[in-house]
């Protein structure tokens, strides 16, 4: 339980108001205002379809709603291009694991120091100077995470080779390596087993408490939501029908209804 | 301005187009039914054209020529299927097409060693020099004939995908492997029709284009050209093929009688290929082709 | 036995970031410029120089560069010999209008003006992938060799239809003889597969490799997928080009177009996905491989038949052979006799036990 840790609700990290956003003639999400509160753990549920993963995107800054204000930081935010979103401070995982294939776990989650990385292509040719220096500092701060999540036994490991649950976890640290100031996780826990969903609470838990990142997640599992967030958000439909701590939610009627489908 | 000469410029061009276009149908067929850019269809021409025309230069009667050849072609089909699309049935998509990059080449090897690397003349009986008069423009007769049988066949395999069982079930098997066999479609069968099926469609072209040219190693080059044919019309669309293959047979011709002389002439070679850049940047899917959406 | 690594614990990031970190590698590779640099020059004859050796290095060079792109970074290309050919006439051209440049500026010329035109062809690589990049690569093959053969500028208006390569003299000595050649271009292709290992695997070798393997999750990290294919593109081409300049000047002697055609881009990505995708090494097997094996096919055909094979048949075969390798190695181990090198030698660190 979290009601131990203290949350500073008072700094808000990104504010989403009143959003409209449809693709062609399909509405995903209508009139939708959140707010995401730094160093708080927020988990968005909601029947299949009710916009979960759309609300993601937006968030991140990949779909940009046709109505309604999004900002970030107190700024208004608009169109950026997805590969300034990292440099923004957000960063996520995805549903569907989406690693590099063609490299091993430790130069995955190197990969994820590349933006903070200066490119100098002489230097880097050469292997000398700021090209070698940084190296073996990002290096250093890849292994700094692969410690954090226990993975180091298998950091050389093409990551094609890996089972699930360590993709899973490998990508995480992708993640955590460009040191986000926001982690959206897309169904952390999809396919693990017990153990493994222990373990990756365990890691989220301690990502949020150790590092201050704020995190919002999706996710099926009600036992994890309830456990781990310090509040949760409701869909169906493309509305928010609900948004409080995982104990006011849990007991709201109109949050029953929909996941029984009632009505 | 010449209006008849351009007349003739263009109906030349769109006869030779539908010839383009029955090479591309080879490519579409493949495509639609296993995903793969069978860069192999050049070779199959060339091996199915040579085949046939050493078949008669031996004496052999042309229906009867005809005959062996394909059944040549079916047992390439199997052997393909077999050796080259089953161990690689998993595997992404480019490795397929480097596959038949390297498949073409064997094929050209072999096609050449099996029979040699002469040119062959092929008469089909048709007079090549005989021509339609219209007003003041003169239509190759020769042209025309062959614009008929590549247009019947083009005719008869687009009516044989959307009217018959086999049809539907290769349209399947190009949507998704998996699912096609989890519906009980037996994959390999389809895939040795198919193959068969192009290997058809590569006699007939092998035999229009090698009486046109006579039956030598350059008609595999004949395929490099449907590529661009296939990326305007769009890959898994026979009308698209027709429909390339009419923009860049007229598109080629056109451009090298009335622009060529500007630069130098012979820039049949590489126009329909800018023609089909120019459609990847405005329309990559082509013009009657389907939309590739990523999802993660 | 010899081939372990134990003891050699790494005692800091830095050793284990080192570019050769197991200690027999290193000694491997010492052992191998050693023999490239010294006993090659001592041992060989003028046939093995200049007609396998020189051509080998270049082709390597070449392959190396189209490794860059289509190994690392993931973008096929189909016009490999059309950069070729742009670096080999832009450094012709460059000499020819100005004779007092060095025959190497001239090169290096002709490697930037091949990344130009390469970023130029590359550029739609931004909105189509895979099989349709490659036949963009195509229309630049095509348009190039059209461009090189129609328009008399480029030779330089010669009316003898033979571009003779100018000569070239370094430090007041000619390089004229197969041995000169050699190290010229041992050199070149040694510094630039150093380079090259470098870029592989510091940040931008890893973003390449990340464009390449999904490139959605690449923009999710930040990386720039327009700066990362051009640049890929770029420095592709640079080799390219510097690979087509020595092949004009050094091993034909000649600056045409028709030593850069489609046949010859083909050559260069059987040599590459033979080798393996994405390894420096495997563009110097690659090229081995087809660059040697015409050779043993001649010699094997000989023994075979007593000299009565044909010229033309064993060009037949060649082709039979070289399409059957390329479906067998993307069938068996898509990453090239480079991968089959590295599980070789991981079989040695446990020789002569078989776990």
């Amino acid at each position: 339980m979290n009601d131990q840790k203290f949350v500073d609700r008072s700094e808000v990290m990104m504010n989403i108001k009143d959003i409209n956003l449809s693709f062609g003639g399909l509405k995903a999400l209508s009139g939708v205002s959140l707010k995401i509160n730094k160093g708080e753990v927020l988990a968005i549920i909601g029947p299949n379809g009710a916009g979960k993963s759309s609300m993601l995107n937006v968030i991140s800054g990949i779909y940009v709603p046709q109505e309604g204000e999004v900002e970030w930081k107190g700024k208004l935010r608009k169109k950026i291009a997805p590969h300034d979103i990292a440099r923004m401070g957000i960063a996520r995982t995805f549903q569907n694991i989406a690693l590099f294939k063609g490299m091993s776990a430790l130069e995955n989650i190197l990969t994820g120091r590349n933006i903070l990385m200066k490119r100098n292509i002489i230097m880097e040719m050469l292997y000398m100077g700021l090209g070698r220096s940084q190296e073996e500092k990002h290096r250093k701060k890849a292994e700094e995470i692969i410690d954090f999540l226990e993975i180091q036994s298998i950091r050389k490991m093409p990551v094609s080779r890996l089972p699930y649950g360590l993709q899973k976890r490998v990508e995480l640290g992708r993640a955590l390596a460009l040191e986000p100031e926001l982690l959206l996780l897309d169904e952390p826990m999809a396919g693990m087993n017990v153990e493994e969903k222990e373990d990756m609470c365990r890691f989220i838990l301690d990502v949020n408490e150790q590092f201050g990142t704020t995190i919002v997640l999706i996710e099926h599992d009600m036992g994890v939501v309830m456990d781990i967030s310090d509040r949760v958000v409701v869909l169906d439909y493309g509305i928010k029908i609900a948004d409080g701590t995982p104990d006011e939610v849990r007991s709201e009627q109109k949050v029953i209804d929909a996941y029984l489908g009632a009505g | 301005m010449d209006w008849w000469f351009f007349l003739e410029v263009f109906i030349g061009g769109l006869l030779s187009g539908v010839m383009y276009s029955l090479v591309a149908l080879g490519f579409v067929l493949i495509f639609k039914a296993s995903g793969v850019f069978n860069f192999a269809q050049g070779a199959m021409v060339l091996f199915a054209a040579l085949t046939f025309v050493r078949l008669l230069e031996m004496g052999i009667p042309m229906l009867a020529a005809v005959g062996v050849t394909m059944i040549i072609m079916v047992i390439l089909a199997i052997a393909i299927e077999r050796i080259v699309l089953r161990p690689l049935v998993n595997q992404d998509l480019i490795i397929l097409f480097m596959a038949t990059i390297g498949l073409n080449y064997f094929i050209e090897g072999m096609a050449q060693l099996v029979w040699d690397s002469k040119v062959h003349v092929l008469d089909l009986g048709i007079d090549e020099y005989d021509a339609f008069e219209i007003g003041e423009a003169f239509i190759n007769k020769f042209d025309v004939y062959a614009a008929l049988i590549a247009g019947g066949l083009v005719l008869v395999l687009s009516l044989f995908f959307r009217y018959t069982v086999i049809g539907r079930a290769l349209r399947a098997v190009a949507d998704d492997h998996q699912a096609a066999l989890s519906v009980g479609i037996p994959l390999r069968t389809i895939w040795i029709y198919v193959w068969s099926t192009a290997g058809l469609v590569a006699l007939v072209a092998g035999a229009v284009w090698g009486s046109k040219l006579g039956v030598q190693f350059a008609i595999s080059s004949v395929a490099l050209k449907a590529i661009p044919v296939l990326i305007i019309g769009g890959f898994t669309s026979v009308p698209g093929a027709i429909l390339g293959g009419l923009i860049v047979g007229c598109g080629e011709k056109l451009a090298e009688v009335y622009l060529g002389g500007f630069v130098g002439g012979a820039i049949e070679n590489w126009f329909p290929y800018m023609l089909a850049l120019l459609v990847l940047m405005i329309r990559p899917e082509g013009i009657f082709g389907e939309k590739i959406i990523e999802r993660v | 036995m010899f081939y372990r690594e134990a003891g050699q614990f790494k005692t800091s990031y830095k050793k284990d970031q080192s570019i050769l970190p197991i200690f027999q590698d290193r000694i491997a590779m010492v052992a191998m410029l050693i023999f490239c640099f010294i006993v090659i020059p001592l041992f060989a004859n003028d046939y093995w120089l200049a007609s396998i050796l020189v051509p080998f290095l270049a082709l390597s060079l070449a392959a190396l560069g189209l490794n860059v792109l289509t190994g690392y970074a993931g973008q096929i290309s189909l016009g490999t010999a059309a950069f070729m050919a742009v670096g080999a006439f832009a450094a012709f051209n460059l000499q020819v209008r100005v004779p007092e440049i060095p025959f190497l500026i001239a090169f290096l010329w002709g490697g930037f003006c091949a990344a130009g035109v390469g970023i130029l062809f590359g550029l739609p690589s931004l909105r189509i992938k895979g099989f349709y990049l490659a036949v963009a690569t195509l229309a630049a093959q095509f348009f190039i060799e059209w461009l090189f053969t129609h328009f008399d500028w480029f030779t330089n208006y010669s009316t003898s239809g033979v571009i003779t390569a100018p000569p070239m003299t370094l430090l007041g000595m000619a390089i004229d003889n197969p041995l000169s050649k050699y190290f010229l271009v041992l050199s070149i292709v040694v510094i630039c597969a150093f380079f090259v290992r470098n870029l592989a695997r510091s940040e931008i070798g890893r973003a390449w490799m990340a464009v390449r393997d999904m490139d959605i999750a690449a923009e999710a990290i930040g990386i720039n997928l327009m700066k990362t294919k051009l640049l890929a593109f770029g420095v592709s081409s640079f080799l390219c080009g510097l690979a087509g300049a020595l092949w004009a000047y050094v091993v034909l002697g000649t600056v045409e177009p028709q030593a850069f055609d489609i046949a010859r881009s083909f050559e260069i990505l059987f040599m590459i996905v033979i080798g393996g995708l994405g390894s420096v090494s495997g563009a110097f097997l690659g090229a081995g491989f087809m660059i040697l094996l015409p050779i043993l096919l001649n010699n094997v055909g000989s023994l075979i038949t007593g000299g009565t094979i044909s010229t033309e048949t064993i060009a037949h075969i060649e082709y039979m052979v070289f399409g059957a390798f390329i479906i067998f190695f993307l069938i068996v181990e898509p990453n090239g006799l480079a991968r089959l090198w590295q599980t070789g030698k991981e079989k040695l660190r446990l020789w002569p036990f078989p776990y």
